[in-house]
């Protein structure tokens, strides 16, 4: 029993009641009733603007976009949140990038590093102590491959030139050093650190290795925007050998500085996370040939379509084990799909997370006899609703970094089986009766990506789904009182 | 004057990216678009017209440009 287009549009409209003429006016645009037949999402919603002050929304800020989500999987490297403390120490690990390595020897992916800013570094500036944090990072880490210096709100605010220092200190140790200007306050979103963590890489990174000899084979691919989170990209990693496809580069989970220089000289650019990296991808179309595509390896559907579209840029041999891989994995597809699917049949979701998986895994939920009846992305482009319409049902609810209040009335009014957020909605919503499914960092399961993933994927969304927890949301004593009596006459 | 990129998109037509404001749209015209000369203005599907001085046709997309902005998409 899916909402018509007027219900839609009328639970839009009593939950934008409350708010004042001109915040409604506002957020009146970043929700909306979806139409299959648009072709371009701008005719319906309204995406990448300032959020509306005084209202709670989760987006986060340009540094949480590039030491966060681009550079921070980097393994071998040491990012230094350069200013205040907090904000390298309140989101170190957070997001669960794997990797492989000893941390603390040649990985330092869960480590923080910051240069601790206090009041006479506002004042008489951060250089020095930046010049001073690389000799330390290199006299205590010698086996780290470079260092980037992600600079956090003060470092723009004071203006200090960390340019200079790192080219400066990049002499001495011998070693790439990064600058990359990822202050908070730039930009409506992290959307804009994205953008930012990709033209450092452009500008120091990528085309550092250009006419040095390397042994190449026509099946070189890089994995572009898949950020090993909880081990998604060794599950795609090992579809895409199976093909026949040699993986040169991870971008950025469990990825390397060397990985990402070498990538130039692949044959065609995997992207999964279209909004995070499509600008070193659109950089390497242009500048080295390289064409990319996106692909979807969440849930066998859209995984078989996936792999045959990246299989049509190969050549034959590549074709023939790609329809073996797809063979091979069908019955585990099919047993999994048989155990899950009448248990979790019909059941309603609601999605709110951020660059891809709004859309992804509507494929991997559909699946699973499951429909996902509202998504919403909290920092997504037109382009990214664009691609979500034809995704989503018609008249189905979408909504553009919704707030607190606005998330929380349309699932009390839709009452959807599961919601797939955050942890900062999580407990909100369970403490409501509704399961919740954390789709950032896969409540600490994973990985959901490729086949391995799904069959995990399934199971979670069973656990949640299943949890005796939820018959047991009435208390005993206000259950009814037919069987109250029946006990007392017992 | 911004400089833009144009590529080649899936369905075989044109679209066109503004880097600075991370703005994706197809391109519904060309104004010219011969070997010889190719480029001018620019229709967008979201309303917005922009014009490129007309260069001989570039033998491989994408391709970045400057462009002057002759109408804004309505917002």
């Amino acid at each position: 029993m899916s909402m018509t287009r007027e219900q839609t549009e009328a639970l839009i409209s009593e939950v934008l009641e409350v708010y004042p003429e001109k915040a409604k006016k506002d957020r009146k645009k970043h929700l909306a009733a979806n139409d299959t037949s648009l072709e371009q999402s701008k005719k319906c919603i309204t995406s990448n603007r300032k959020s509306l002050p005084g209202v709670m929304t989760i987006r986060g800020c340009a540094y949480a976009g590039s030491k966060g989500v681009v550079w921070g999987p980097i393994k071998d490297m040491i990012h230094i949140s350069h200013g205040p403390v907090g904000c390298g120490q309140y989101s170190r690990a957070g997001r669960r990038n794997y990797y492989v390595g000893t941390t603390g020897v040649n990985s330092f992916g869960t480590m923080n590093f910051t240069s601790d800013f206090q009041e006479k570094d506002i004042v008489f500036g951060g250089d020095k102590k930046l010049t001073k944090l690389i000799e330390e990072v290199e006299q205590l880490f010698p086996l780290h491959n470079g260092i980037s210096v992600q600079s956090e709100c003060p470092i723009g605010l004071i203006g200090d030139d960390i340019e200079a220092v790192s080219k400066k200190s990049a002499v001495v140790i011998n070693k790439p050093i990064i600058p990359v200007r990822c202050e908070g306050f730039r930009g409506v979103s992290q959307s804009l650190g994205h953008h930012i963590a990709n033209d450092a890489i452009r500008d120091w990174v990528l085309d550092k290795r250009d006419g040095q000899a390397y042994e190449s084979t026509p099946y070189d691919v890089a994995i572009i925007g898949d950020y090993n989170i909880g081990g998604d990209a060794w599950a795609t990693r090992v579809i895409l050998e199976e093909m026949g496809l040699r993986v040169v580069a991870q971008w950025s989970g469990d990825g390397t500085l060397a990985e990402m220089m070498n990538t130039p000289k692949v044959k065609l650019n995997l992207l999964h996370c279209y909004r995070s990296m499509n600008y070193i991808s659109r950089h390497m179309e242009e500048k080295y040939g390289i064409p990319y595509m996106e692909y979807n390896f969440f849930g066998p559907t859209k995984i078989i379509e996936s792999i045959r579209k990246i299989a049509a840029f190969f050549d034959d041999s590549v074709k023939e084990k790609s329809e073996a891989v797809i063979a091979r994995y069908q019955p585990m597809m099919d047993e999994i799909v048989a155990k899950y699917k009448p248990r979790l049949q019909g059941k309603k979701v609601m999605l709110y997370v951020g660059g891809l998986r709004p859309r992804h895994v509507i494929g991997a939920y559909e699946d699973l006899g499951m429909e996902v009846i509202g998504t919403g992305y909290e920092f997504a482009h037109n382009d990214d609703y664009d691609r979500t319409i034809k995704e989503m049902g018609d008249a189905t609810l979408l909504y553009d970094d919704v707030t607190g209040f606005e998330l929380e009335e349309f699932v009390k009014k839709i009452k959807p089986d599961l919601v797939g957020s955050g942890i900062k909605e999580k407990y909100i919503f369970q403490k409501m009766g509704i399961p919740l499914r954390q789709m950032h960092s896969w409540d600490y399961s994973g990985p959901y990506h490729g086949y391995d993933g799904f069959a995990i994927f399934a199971r979670d969304m069973d656990i949640a789904l299943s949890s005796p927890v939820w018959s047991k949301l009435t208390p005993p004593w206000k259950t009814a009182p037919a069987s109250a009596e029946e006990k007392k006459a017992a | 004057m911004a400089n833009i990129m144009i590529r080649q998109a899936e369905n075989g037509g044109l679209s066109f990216y503004l880097p600075k404001r991370d703005l994706e749209a197809s391109i519904e015209s060309i104004e010219f678009d011969t070997p010889e000369k190719w480029g001018g203005e620019l229709k967008l599907d979201n309303g917005g017209s922009y014009y490129i001085d007309p260069i001989a046709k570039p033998p491989r997309l994408p391709i970045s440009l400057r462009a002057k902005r002759l109408g804004a998409a309505e917002d």
